[in-house]
């Protein structure tokens, strides 16, 4: 599903390198997880493969499903079926949630030249999507994530991700800023849309989060570069030892 | 001969017999001091202060700078129950003005022939108040030469808004002049559409009464023409004034409001929002006075410029020495969808009481980069998602609009006009 073959990143504006050769191989249906210390390159991975201005790729190629998703704009990564839940999402003033999950999945739809859901059928998908998660009618009608609490932001973000249907998907940090109750609600969001084929790539900062969407494979990243991969157990590990002996490990 | 003065131009005013010719006397001194203000006043100048920002050679220049098209208007409030009043190239098309109940409508020209006229007590009026301390002649020049406009005499609560639809279609100069007069308790809503000429010179007097309430929505639409237009309003106790303007076309305009919140409680809002490109200019001046205690008013302005063009906002608030608990707020914010653009912005405050809260400010930015790759990394395009964006950035001005069936078709015609833009 996605390939990500000897990745280099640095910034735009400055000279600073942030990823340093990462490699990814992404099966369709699996569930992959990045976890790693803060700073080490996960959040701009993320920016990188969906499109973000101000990174500049030095080497190295990412494919989905065999297209070039460096050479796309980012609503064309988009309708190619990609997608990132933010690690912050963004506030929009001015610009309701339903407009806003309204004009997604219409130019998604567009751009991939299939017929548009008709608004009934459109009002009826969210209204189910936004029960199970939980989410107020009255969240739909406010301006994008405008006074939103950190749980409801994150909420929002699966809700469009179960609107949007995407193939691929990533989650930069979802767990973050949730409580045990809301993390429940926001894992049973995502593993509602595994579907066998529907592939993941979590990242994460705790291992908490994978108790509740079960990973296939874990990565640890560090520095820029994908250090160690291994099954769920690699998880439990850092939790105990924390990165540090992982980290002398690999240095 | 109606009147005798010196200067060329008065004198060519007073030589215009069509004006002069079956003119009730009410007219004729209305007329005659506006010329005397405007000779005594001159006509502006390049480097008067006030028109640092605007050339006002748009407005005086003999020949039209431009290519006249004939200009079309989209009737944004079609689907609204309106009573419709039509002018064409700058005169009044209807034969018979509609009879409502509320309002009496009667055009300049017809009340023009008698002697005396209610008219009489404010044509000019909040004109001639509104030339100090700033001097605004071409308004002075309107009131000496208009001949077309609409009287309305408000007495009752009017159920619809009464909308001037106003097109178009030659290189024609017109000279517009209307009058409104809100009675105690009574209201209205007015709502101007299109354009009266290639180049226009519209003066709107208000004057409201006690408990009284005028609500303007205002749409300057159509391609290429400019537009120089006063709003004199003045308020009495507890009454309401909110002014909206909407412009999405034209080359040069400035609009320029002048309030006097004379009665105590009283409550003024004057808002307008634009979106231009390359050659358009667009000048909002606004003065408002706080006069009486105890009153509020809001100054909110939205200017989205591209490819070259240029916004200019001059407001003052002025709070006169007992106008205590004045609340006056003022915002001019633009958006710069390129860097070849402009916005110059001149807010200032003179207070002379003490307790007044009284804010302002300005700001001018571009789209918010983070907000456009949000909406894009969820599949929405980079110009459908900049539309999204400078709709949301507009929408807060529009908020001002208390009729929420006009807010939204605004909304909706903004929505329309940046997808075919
Ligand atoms: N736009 C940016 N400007 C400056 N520094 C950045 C930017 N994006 C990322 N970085 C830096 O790159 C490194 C990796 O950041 P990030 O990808 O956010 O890490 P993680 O998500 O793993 O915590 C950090 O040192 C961060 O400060
Ligand atoms: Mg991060």
């Amino acid at each position: 599903m996605l390939e990500i073959k000897n990745l280099h990143v640095q910034l735009e504006e400055e000279d600073k390198k942030i990823l340093k050769g990462v490699n990814l191989s992404l099966e369709a249906g699996k569930v992959h997880a990045i976890m790693g210390p803060n700073g080490s390159g996960k959040s701009t991975l993320s920016y990188v493969l969906s499109g973000k201005k101000g990174y500049e790729v030095t080497a190295g190629s990412a494919h989905l499903e065999g297209n070039d998703l460096l050479a796309m704009a980012p609503e064309e990564r988009a309708a190619a079926g990609l997608f990132l839940a933010f690690q912050y999402p963004v506030e929009i003033p001015g610009v309701g949630n339903m407009t806003f999950l309204r004009s997604a999945v219409n130019s998604q739809q567009k751009l991939r030249g299939e017929p548009e859901m008709t608004a009934g059928d459109f009002l009826k998908a969210v209204r189910a999507q936004a029960k199970n998660l939980k989410i107020e009618s009255d969240m739909l009608k406010r301006p994008v994530n405008v006074g939103f609490s950190g749980g409801e932001k994150k909420r929002n973000e699966i809700l469009q991700m179960a609107m949007l249907q995407p193939k691929m998907c990533i989650l930069d940090e979802t767990d973050s800023g949730l409580d045990v109750d809301a993390m429940k609600l926001v894992s049973q969001g995502v593993n509602a849309l595994r579907d066998g084929n529907r592939t993941f790539l979590v990242i994460t900062h705790y291992q908490r989060l994978l108790d509740h969407i079960k990973p296939d494979i874990v990565h640890i990243m560090a520095a820029g570069k994908i250090i160690k991969s291994g099954g769920p157990e690699l998880a439990l590990e850092v939790e105990k030892n924390g990165y540090a002996n992982l980290l002398e490990e690999t240095a | 001969m109606a009147c005798s003065s010196s200067t060329d131009l008065a004198k060519k005013l007073c030589l215009d017999e069509s004006l002069w010719a079956n003119s009730g006397q009410w007219i004729k001194n209305a007329r005659q001091s506006a010329a005397k203000r405007v000779e005594d006043q001159g006509l502006p100048k390049r480097r008067d202060e006030y028109w640092n920002y605007t050339r006002p050679d748009a407005f005086l220049q003999k020949e039209l700078d431009f290519d006249v098209v004939s200009n079309q208007s989209f009737d944004i409030f079609s689907n609204n129950l309106s009573t419709v009043i039509n002018y064409e190239d700058g005169v009044l098309k209807e034969k018979l003005l509609p009879v409502i109940s509320g309002c009496s409508i009667e055009s300049l020209q017809d009340a023009a022939k008698l002697d005396d006229h209610w008219a009489g007590a404010v044509y000019g009026v909040p004109e001639a108040a509104g030339q100090d301390p700033v001097k605004r002649s071409l308004a002075a020049l309107n009131t000496a030469t208009a001949s077309q406009g609409l009287l309305l005499l408000v007495s009752g609560k009017v159920k619809n808004p009464i909308k001037i639809s106003a097109v178009s279609n030659g290189s024609i100069d017109s000279t517009i002049h209307h009058i409104v007069k809100v009675e105690a308790g009574a209201e209205v809503t007015l709502i101007e559409t299109g354009q009266y000429g290639a180049r226009a010179n519209v003066v709107l007097e208000v004057e409201v009464e006690k408990n009284g309430s005028f609500h303007h929505i205002r749409v300057q639409d159509g391609q290429q023409h400019n537009s120089l237009t006063h709003i004199f309003g003045r308020l009495g106790p507890n009454s309401t004034f909110k002014s909206f303007t909407l412009s999405v076309g034209g080359t040069i305009t400035r609009n320029e409001c002048i309030l006097e919140l004379v009665g105590d409680t009283s409550s003024a809002t004057v808002a307008g929002a634009c979106i231009g490109d390359d050659k358009f200019h667009h000048d909002d001046t606004v003065f408002v006075t706080h006069g009486a205690p105890n009153c509020e008013s809001r100054q909110v302005f939205k200017k989205v410029l591209r490819d070259g063009a240029v916004g200019v906002f001059q407001g003052k608030i002025l709070v006169k020495e007992g106008a205590q608990k004045t609340d006056g707020y003022q915002i001019s914010q633009s958006l710069l969808l390129d860097d070849n653009c402009q916005f110059l912005a001149k807010p200032e405050l003179e207070i002379y009481a003490d307790d007044v809260v009284c804010s302002h400010g300005s700001t001018s930015g571009a789209i918010d980069e983070e907000a456009l790759f949000y909406l894009r990394s969820r599949g929405v395009p980079k110009t459908k998602a900049i539309d999204l964006l400078t709709l949301s950035f507009i929408a807060e001005s529009i908020e001002e609009v208390e009729n929420s069936e006009l807010a939204d078709a605004l909304l909706r015609y903004l929505t329309a006009f940046l997808e075919v833009r």
